[in-house]
């Protein structure tokens, strides 16, 4: 019988410990098939956050790198300096690339960091519990905004592809999602380029991934695809950002 | 005797880790450090290695962490208030075990503080400064030499346990100028970089994890256990202090750093008179050299503690002295500097007082 799917050789043949319906299980995938795809596995070093993601080390079967909240960025950028012929990727969500460590994210895109971004946002804290992200959207509840987002005390939500898009450092930012099958696949193609831009040199690249988080959220996982499609969208649109490759933008 | 510089310390400093082999520094600006990142911006690329200003002094030390896990001879340097920021990712090192050398050039604190010399560091190097158990090697130069000397060797120390070390300085070594010699230090015995991120095919294919992440409390309790047996083969091995003129002394000064140049003159003059006043100078602050005073103890009739403090190394002093003979303490804060005169002052005072 012909195998026509398979676990990709990047992905550790291990249980997850996600929750059901979270996207991680399905952008962390599509990671994986990328390395497979690209044949980078022997050459790549991952570095995982400080969040759900928080246990990626064992989920990759590449050299791996658990950083401080925040700070994959710097991490990323230290490995680089010392291994240029590495590829280096950081696995990001929302609390740790746009709160603690919007610096190092900023820093590192400014810098042109020749590394690749894997954005998980999801407007939510999900590890801790539940609490208010930079990308919460107004309205939200969170466990840190009970009423719903104010954005008066709040603050307003921040688009950060947008954002580094405007860095001159930037060779490749878009931002996709996998709240379904068309969208997914597109989301694969954006991680692809983001690599293969990585692998030409071409400076720092960034996929920003809108994202579910149903049990912080509380709502099913096909409810929570639904939010994504009619919620985060409109504010969180969907496109490539900057492409240096092309000279594309929204 | 090879060819003598006249050079400023913390150029010194950059320079000697050059001369170890150290290749990535990752930096940020604060007084009274800047000519440590500043040197390195231009003599890095000379060698091929890599110089980075960061964002911050947290940036600085996370890229630090990511470096070292990589297999890479690294360094960086701040002050006070930046070592401070630098705690969680210190913290980090040790408990990844991670090789690295961090060099705090002291001013005074706390707080914003001032730009001149202090000690007031001490408590922050040797008891933590970031959370949970783990221990640095802190590493005191009191001349510009010395910091030569020590931070060839800090990296050697890092590798061997796989740990960081730290170069404990203050202003007035940092920006003094003495003559240097660019001498051999004899490289010690590493053990093998098999455990590095830089590529599962540059080290026999099986995945490398860099991590300090331990949610299984048996499996973390073992891991603890691991650092703690490290931290006493480093005690038992590291120790270094200095032993001046105490064969005969009835009080030892017990100093580091440019407080113990200050002291010897002192030391100097009290002979002078009559006294007999020996110093006892730390060179490494953790572990600190209870070996070393042990001998000192039952002859001498007491000890004084000079720092540029409110006094924190004196509390380690009285831990060793465990109550044996009177620890006296003098200090200097806020940027003042003591002067010989005053520490004789205190010196007959309490010989006086007898």
């Amino acid at each position: 019988m012909t195998k026509v799917f398979r676990r990709p050789e990047a992905l550790t043949d291990v249980p997850t410990h996600y929750c059901p319906g979270c996207t991680h299980g399905i952008i962390q995938r599509l990671v994986a098939e990328v390395i497979d795809e690209l044949e980078i596995l022997d050459i790549t070093v991952g570095i995982a956050p400080v969040g759900c993601a928080v246990l990626a080390y064992n989920y990759y079967e590449c050299d791996m790198q658990e950083a401080a909240h925040g700070r994959a960025p710097a991490v990323a950028t230290g490995i680089k300096r010392v291994c240029p012929d590495t590829v280096v990727f950081t696995y990001q969500g929302d609390g740790d690339l746009a709160s603690i460590g919007l610096a190092e994210i900023v820093h590192a895109a400014a810098r042109g960091e020749n590394f690749t971004n894997v954005f998980v946002n999801n407007g939510i804290y999900g590890m801790t519990g539940g609490q208010m992200a930079p990308t919460t959207l107004a309205g939200d509840r969170t466990s840190t905004s009970q009423s719903g987002r104010d954005l008066q005390k709040q603050g307003h939500p921040i688009r950060i592809s947008e954002m580094l898009a405007t860095l001159d450092g930037v060779a490749f930012i878009e931002r996709v999602s996998v709240h379904d099958v068309p969208n997914i696949i597109k989301a694969r193609r954006a991680i692809k380029k983001a690599f293969e831009y990585q692998l030409a040199g071409k400076g720092f690249t960034l996929v920003e991934v809108l994202s579910t988080c149903p049990t912080n959220w509380g709502v099913t996982p096909a409810e929570a695809m639904g939010k994504v499609r009619n919620q985060m969208i409109p504010y969180y649109p969907l496109g490539v950002y900057k492409d240096t490759g092309k000279g594309e933008g929204i | 005797m090879g060819e003598r510089i006249l050079m400023k310390g913390n150029e010194v400093i950059a320079e000697a880790a050059i001369r170890a082999g150290c290749r990535y520094f990752f930096g940020y600006p604060i007084t009274p450090q800047n000519e440590i990142p500043e040197y390195l911006s231009w003599r890095m690329p000379q060698v091929g290695g890599s110089f980075v200003q960061a964002e911050s002094e947290v940036a600085a030390i996370n890229m630090v962490y990511g470096a070292a896990g990589a297999g890479g001879r690294v360094m960086t340097s701040s002050s006070g208030p930046g070592i401070s920021l630098k705690q969680e990712g210190i913290s980090f090192l040790a408990a990844a075990e991670l090789p690295a050398v961090i060099v705090n050039i002291m001013r005074c604190g706390p707080g914003l503080g001032g730009i001149q010399p202090s000690q007031s560091d001490y408590f922050q190097a040797v008891k933590g400064g970031g959370h949970g158990d783990y221990r640095l090697v802190v590493l005191a130069p009191a001349s510009v030499q010395e910091a030569y000397d020590l931070v060839i060797e800090a990296f050697d120390i890092a590798d061997i346990y796989r740990n960081p070390v730290m170069i404990l300085g203050d202003g007035i070594l940092g920006q003094m100028m003495e003559p240097v010699e660019f001498r051999e230090i004899k490289p010690r015995d590493l053990p093998c970089k098999d455990w590095i991120t830089n590529g599962r095919k540059n080290h026999g294919g099986k995945k490398n994890i860099i991590n300090s992440l331990f949610l299984d409390p048996p499996i973390f309790e073992q891991h603890n256990l691991k650092l703690q047996k490290k931290y006493k083969d480093i005690s038992a091995s590291e120790q270094r202090a200095e032993i001046i003129d105490c064969e005969d002394a009835d009080l030892v000064i017990v100093a580091y750093g440019s407080t113990a140049r200050i002291a010897k003159t002192a030391i100097a003059d009290l002979r002078h008179k009559g006294l007999k006043v020996g110093l006892f100078r730390l060179i490494s602050l953790w572990p600190f050299p209870s070996d070393l005073l042990e001998s000192l103890i039952s002859k001498a009739k007491g000890f004084l503690a000079v720092e540029m403090s409110a006094g924190q190394m004196v509390e380690d002093l009285r831990l060793c002295v465990e109550g044996r003979k009177p620890v006296h303490f003098y200090g200097r804060m806020g940027g003042m500097v003591p002067t010989p005169e005053e520490i004789a002052k205190k010196v007959a005072e309490i010989i006086n007082g007898w």
